[in-house]
């Protein structure tokens, strides 16, 4: 492929929790580049010293994504082609996240967050019960599978103004990953996460802005998720539950 | 507020029309209720002030204060719609509308005064 020109002006913030600031790279242009390319061919050819982390390089574990020119993704599935501007890249560490060190964020608080909402599924059987048939095509069933390939990523939690603005927000992601039980047939838990979502730093903090759903690498909706435990809040409220 | 990257997108852009909208009204709203209370009692200060709204910059204006409350309500019905009604993809076309409803609101309100 045919390549506008052959060096990539990149800049990755470099730093940790003390400070830090933008150093420039000189980056040779490839086809089918992607930015975790960029970044790995940084760490190995000029600065080993370069923290970043990455997994599975093909868009399942979720823990690659950066900042790249502003904007959240998954830098192993983000070719170069696509987001680069005037051959320039700018690779930061994950907005609303503690940064640890150059490109590694801190994600222990978006992961807290995920069992503050009651993310984890409380069933009433055990492993020697039968297994409880669903039906595949049921609403709730078709609801709970809009929202479930979830990769944890922390994209949408990383675009979410509100979390910006108020960091006790819980966030899209587990939030979306609430809605997800809350469709779950089987669970048994669900006043408690009623609870949860419902509370004040749960799904009413929601502006609506949509960056999560923008963002999402997967092409979930944590708006209409969030959407969807509104209504259930407003419905449990006139209904005296909450 | 700087308009960051992350928030170039059109969802993003009908919050901070909604929010500048709220603002506005929150600002004019007392104006108007003042101008409204003169009738009662200073209705000479009122009649001056009814013939400044004659000036084609302050139509003008109008125009623009029609439009924020049209924006904000359309808008407004739209959120509503959006956290209790059942789900819609449409989220953009329906902004978009709103909008586009409001300009013309606003537009049949400036060819009227003028």
């Amino acid at each position: 492929m045919q390549e506008s020109t052959d060096i990539l002006e990149v800049g990755v913030w470099r730093g940790d929790v003390t400070g830090g600031q933008l150093v420039s790279y000189q980056v040779p242009r490839q086809s089918s580049q992607t930015i975790l390319d960029v970044v790995t061919w940084i760490q190995r050819e000029l600065d080993p010293g370069l923290s970043y982390r990455f997994s599975c390089r093909v868009g399942m574990c979720g823990s690659c994504a950066m900042m790249v020119n502003g904007i959240p993704r998954w830098t192993c599935r983000t070719h170069v082609q696509k987001v680069v501007q005037d051959n320039r890249l700018t690779i930061e560490p994950m907005r609303n996240m503690p940064v640890i060190k150059d490109l590694v964020s801190n994600m222990d608080e978006f992961f807290a967050k995920w069992k503050l909402a009651e993310g984890q599924f409380h069933g009433r059987k055990t492993r020697y019960d039968p297994i409880e048939p669903l039906l595949p095509d049921s609403p709730r069933r078709l609801a709970a599978s809009a929202a479930i390939e979830c990769i944890n990523c922390g994209i949408c939690y990383a675009s979410c103004d509100v979390v910006s603005w108020n960091p006790a927000y819980l966030g899209p992601a587990a939030l979306n990953r609430a809605w997800s039980l809350v469709n779950d047939e089987r669970d048994i838990g669900q006043q408690s996460r009623l609870n949860a979502i419902a509370a004040d730093a749960g799904c009413h903090n929601c502006h609506s802005h949509a960056n999560c759903a923008t963002y999402c690498p997967n092409e979930l909706n944590p708006t209409a998720s969030i959407a969807g435990l509104k209504r259930l809040a407003a419905r449990a409220a006139f209904a005296g539950k909450i | 507020m700087i308009i960051k990257p992350h928030r170039g997108q059109p969802l993003w852009i009908a919050f901070l029309l909604h929010r500048i909208s709220g603002l506005g009204l929150a600002i004019f709203l007392p104006f108007h209720f003042y101008l409204l209370g003169l009738a009662l009692e200073q209705t000479e200060t009122m009649d001056g002030l009814l013939r400044w709204s004659d000036y084609p910059l302050v139509k003008f204006a109008e125009f623009g204060l029609v439009f924020l409350l049209a924006v904000h309500l359309f808008g407004g019905l739209r959120l509503l719609a959006l956290e209790f009604l059942p789900w819609s993809n449409r989220q953009k076309t329906l902004a978009a509308s709103a909008v586009a409803i409001s300009f013309l609101l606003a537009l049949g309100f400036l060819m009227r005064a003028v």
